[in-house]
């Protein structure tokens, strides 16, 4: 109840200022464009047996996902450090809040923030099953694996931003671990096939991937809820350091 | 209903509060005094919970701070020091926030929000951004977002700082207004603020207390000599003689003397109150008496007092 009350607080906060409607205009417009120029590719070009699967894959992944992955840390910056560096922090901690209310609220808000970002990217599946209707059931996993690889992102970004009051400091620490966590296992030649399988178990592309071939997996659903759980596990520790930091 | 027993409370190597026991009665307005740094906003930071101590014991209504942390945050209202408030909120969804996270009924919410507006005088910007509204007004949204839930103790952490004079005499009354049924603890560095609002006063130094008395007892006992501050209306020179005539009198200093007004300031024996003779006198040579009233100690005078005499006590 509380939480939904922090929750409803910083939707207010969110939607107050002009940040969410001009980014996800400019997230709709880029992924607009590359829907447009992708789905052009596959259709001329081919790649494979099954090209419209494959473009939702690589369309999923590497455009949906990598812009999100982009446009994360903007929203989750502001989450604990303003509060640190505005002062308001002292409220929070001094009205009969838990600090999992306070996390839990905050980390809800933004997700419900990308949901609105995910709502706006249905309208390409819209578009192909108009001209071409096909089966929606791999959209399902698709969509699915895309919150919780946002809900990863956030709770990292909500970690790192209980850190430091600078949101400057927090948007681009954010940005630099989920980009390594994404593109860890890019430089396949670069290391032993063994390090290379175990870096993948730490992938959020990979794992992600996995998802966006429109199956379900108990393995990568299980990594997303570890990466979710270990973040917002991190992002309590450092809220309680105040107790022996002495700080806010 | 406030108890603190030997607390302390250090950062690092540095000690913030060193040993400090007072209590505060259910109802009562008990004023912590003290420069700057001296640590009136640490104990009221362990008060709330906002960290803990590093010794000592902290109560609010018979339940132990630290274990009971919830259950004592949703007794006490605080106004934190430079209250800083979400600038992207109205005043009005701010306070519905806090209804919401203190536990004010959901029933109850909407009514409680709009008496504690009109208590703090919110009502004509109930519906504006906090970040557009005056420092003024922005401190007394801090003052109804600590009372939204009717708290049982309220902790004000210099809740007149920063407002215009007309402000603080509103805000002085809305603290005295709510004594009796709310218990409340105030901190501040103005000596006559404590004498107006609080029934006690709490004074502290380098994180101890170094005295504990109402305002008047703490001016009283401390005060070497009495100082009266008269205006007169007669000539210069018969005015001082007259002064300096009346018994009791041990220096009078001469302020100005312009416009046929002398204003000056007389010094007598401690509890020895000249407004009395004084004013007969001018009365019986047919002068006007425009002003005469004892003078204020001066928080500076009261505290360099204080201090010296707790360090001649403890050596």
């Amino acid at each position: 109840m509380r939480t939904l009350a922090v929750m409803r607080k910083e939707l207010a906060s969110y939607f107050a200022g002009p940040l969410v409607y001009t980014v996800v205009g400019v997230f709709l417009m880029a992924t607009g464009y590359q829907f447009y120029t992708t789905l052009s590719g596959y259709v001329q070009i081919g790649f494979g047996m099954n090209i419209l699967e494959n473009f939702w894959q690589d369309f999923f992944v590497n455009h949906i996902g990598f812009y999100l992955l982009i446009v994360v840390p903007l929203f989750t910056m502001r989450l604990l450090a303003e509060e640190r560096r505005l002062g308001t922090i002292e409220l929070l901690y001094t009205y009969p809040l838990r600090d999992a209310e306070i996390m839990l609220g905050k980390f809800l808000a933004c997700l419900i923030v990308f949901l609105v970002f995910l709502g706006g990217t249905l309208l390409y599946p819209a578009i192909v099953y108009a001209i071409q209707p096909f089966d929606p059931a791999p959209f399902a996993a698709r969509y699915l694996g895309a919150v919780l690889f946002l809900a990863s992102c956030i709770a990292c970004g909500l970690f790192v931003s209980s850190l430091t009051d600078s949101q400057v400091v927090a948007s681009s620490c954010t940005f630099v671990i989920l980009l390594l966590f994404w593109i860890i296992t890019w430089n396949e030649a670069a290391v032993s096939s063994t390090l290379l399988t175990a870096l993948s178990q730490l992938s959020t592309f990979d794992h992600f991937w996995a998802f966006s071939r429109g199956v379900i997996d108990l393995k990568d659903l299980t990594y997303f809820l570890l990466f979710i759980g270990f973040f917002l596990f991190l992002t309590l520790r450092s809220m309680e350091s105040r107790q022996w930091r002495g700080r806010r | 209903m406030i108890e603190v027993r030997d607390l302390v409370k250090d950062f690092g190597t540095t000690r913030a509060v060193a040993g400090v026991t007072f209590s505060v009665r259910r109802g009562e307005i008990v004023g912590l005094l003290g420069p700057n740094g001296s640590g009136k906003t640490t104990i009221m930071r362990i008060l709330t919970g906002f960290f803990p101590p590093s010794e000592g014991r902290v109560s609010v209504d018979g339940l132990e701070v630290g274990e009971h942390s919830l259950a004592v945050r949703q007794r006490i209202g605080y106004l934190p020091e430079n209250v800083v408030l979400y600038p992207d909120l109205t005043v009005r969804r701010f306070l519905r926030f806090c209804a919401e996270v203190k536990g004010v009924p959901a029933a109850a919410r909407r009514r409680r929000i709009t008496e504690v507006m009109a208590a703090c005088g919110l009502v004509e910007v109930a519906d504006k951004l906090i970040g557009q509204l005056s420092k003024g007004y922005r401190q007394r949204v801090g003052i109804a977002q600590a009372l939204v839930h009717e708290p049982l103790v309220l902790v004000l952490d210099e809740p007149t700082v920063g407002l215009d004079p007309r402000q603080i005499v509103e805000i002085r009354s809305l603290i005295k207004s709510l004594g009796g049924s709310t218990t409340i603890l105030l901190s501040t560095h103005i000596l006559p603020e404590v004498g107006m609002t609080c029934g006690r006063v709490i004074i502290i130094d380098y994180g101890r207390i170094i005295a504990e008395d109402t305002a008047e007892g703490l001016t009283r006992r401390l005060r070497g000599s009495e100082e009266t501050r008269a205006r007169v209306a007669g000539p210069r020179a018969a005015v001082l003689d007259a002064v300096r005539a009346i018994p009791g009198v041990e220096d009078v200093r001469e302020e100005s003397a312009a416009d046929g007004v002398v204003a000056l300031v007389a010094r007598s024996p401690r509890g020895d109150d000249l407004r009395r003779d004084l004013a007969a006198i001018v009365v019986r040579q047919g002068w006007d008496l425009l002003e005469v009233r004892p003078l204020p100690m001066s928080l500076e005078d009261l505290f360099v007092r204080l201090v010296r005499e707790d360090r001649e006590g403890g050596a």
